[in-house]
């Protein structure tokens, strides 16, 4: 049976994970190589790399981390943050990534998809999705530029241009529950991952196990993506995926 | 013990850096031949792959001939997800491409049952149920989890090593003789697929 993916999302800035460095007793937190270790062994499915500064600089840190990662890491490993152009993407596999994460550039530029799926294949492409309740709340509206700029479509109808333009996989973030720890954003969730056949990864608002058995379930997520609460190490991914065999939820173990 | 040279085949169908990578971790020295006649100096081949059976069609009657040499010669030759579709004789992806065709039968687009919430394409990890022991399996315990990303699958024959459920049971691994093929990735498949890499290195070596 297809297990439920447990994804880990390191925040890198100029090579250092930027959340989680401040976890005493993990000394080596900051170095993004040794956070994507600790992971693996305790048998996370994935990892995501996401620069969050993104400039000229800070992009040479950002290859020089996935081949430190890569080099001794054989899971799925995506990146993103800043990827704007085809040479941004080619950079990211060259060092060694599997697949690259769109947001921005996929909603100015939505050739870019079907560009680089042409080039590397749809399971290589992820597109990003940060939205928010609007309205009623029966309504996510898309926002870009990590999550400042309104650009006035809806959440669903952008993950089926999408999926037909040759993503592989849709990475929604809910902007409401991010960093919030209040669980993930289950109803919106279920809408995007009813309406596309492309696997959905749910994230923003993780904070209990609860939390994930929810977004399993109610939110038909096929994968979790959670940052500080496997950083501080305040939940294992070994605990995590313990609690959610216990729930009759499929997981790698 | 020299270190087997593995050619593997660039048909433009996806990146290899992962590919090299794990190859190199398991002992491998790898190389991409440039032509079919670069094949001559391979102790074992590799054809790799992902996305749509069409791509196969840049291996053409050269590189058929030079791989299918190889194998005459007893040398080991895997197939990798789409390059492991490619060994049987074709598929309904692309109806007018053969296949190698050193397995028999077609594959074909995966089926969710009517009325299931399942997805196609299979993307993640599922287990490898073992059916019979084959040397490529040596160590693996059977229930094993790999990575998978495709949306056609080979039949079940009597080729079948593994097979795999999603909506339905199709042939995740394959042996027979010194032709095996995987339709994971052992390159992203953790542990497992590095042992997987290995027992088929033993071969070559």
């Amino acid at each position: 049976m297809l297990a439920k993916r447990i994804i880990a999302c390191l925040d890198v800035r100029d090579g250092q994970v930027v959340k989680g460095i401040n976890f005493e007793g993990l000394r080596s937190a900051g170095d993004p190589a040794s956070l994507a270790r600790r992971y693996n062994s305790e048998g996370i499915d994935e990892l995501v790399i996401l620069d969050i500064t993104a400039t000229l600089e800070s992009r040479r840190a950002l290859a020089e981390t996935i081949r430190a990662v890569a080099r001794e890491l054989f899971i799925p490993l995506a990146v993103g943050g800043g990827i704007r152009t085809e040479a941004d993407a080619e950079a990211a596999v060259d060092a060694g990534a599997d697949k690259v994460s769109l947001n921005t550039a996929a909603i100015s530029n939505p050739g870019l998809i079907t560009t680089l799926a042409n080039r590397y294949g749809s399971q290589a492409i992820v597109v990003a999705i940060d939205a928010k309740r609007a309205g009623e709340g029966t309504h996510f509206a898309v926002y870009s530029r990590s999550g400042t700029t309104s650009v006035n479509r809806d959440a669903v109808e952008w993950a089926r241009e999408a999926e037909s333009r040759g993503a592989g996989e849709i990475l929604l973030t809910s902007i409401d529950r991010d960093g919030t720890k209040a669980g993930f954003d289950c109803e919106m969730t279920a809408a995007v991952s009813s309406a596309v056949s492309i696997p959905v990864i749910a994230s923003g608002g993780a904070g209990a196990l609860k939390d994930f058995v929810d977004v399993f379930t109610h939110g038909r997520a096929d994968a979790a993506l959670a940052a500080s609460i496997f950083h501080y190490a305040e939940t294992s991914v070994r605990t995590l995926k313990q609690h959610l065999n216990q729930h009759g939820i499929p997981v790698r173990v | 013990m020299t270190s087997p040279s593995v050619a593997l085949i660039d048909y433009h169908a996806g990146n290899l850096t992962s590919v090299k990578k794990a190859l190199a971790a398991v002992g491998a020295k790898v190389f991409v031949p440039a032509t079919p006649e670069d094949l001559a100096e391979a102790s074992a081949v590799i054809v790799p792959g992902v996305g749509h059976f069409d791509a196969t069609r840049a291996l053409g009657p050269e590189w058929v001939d030079a791989i299918l040499q190889r194998v005459g010669e007893g040398r080991p030759l895997l197939g990798i997800c789409l390059g492991m579709q490619w060994l049987y004789e074709g598929s309904e992806e692309a109806p007018d491409v053969r296949g190698l065709g050193v397995l028999s039968g077609e594959c074909r687009r995966l089926k969710a049952p009517p009325g299931s919430a399942l997805k196609i394409p299979h993307v993640g990890w599922n287990s490898i149920d073992q059916s019979r022991d084959a040397s490529i399996m040596e160590d693996v315990a059977s229930g094993a989890q790999a990575y998978f990303t495709h949306s056609y699958v080979a039949p079940i024959t009597g080729d079948t090593v593994a097979s795999t459920e999603h909506g339905e049971a199709f042939a995740s691994v394959v042996q027979r003789g010194q032709i095996a093929g995987v339709q994971f990735h052992p390159e992203k498949s953790g542990e497992v697929g590095l042992q997987i890499l290995r027992n088929w290195l033993r071969q070559a070596a």
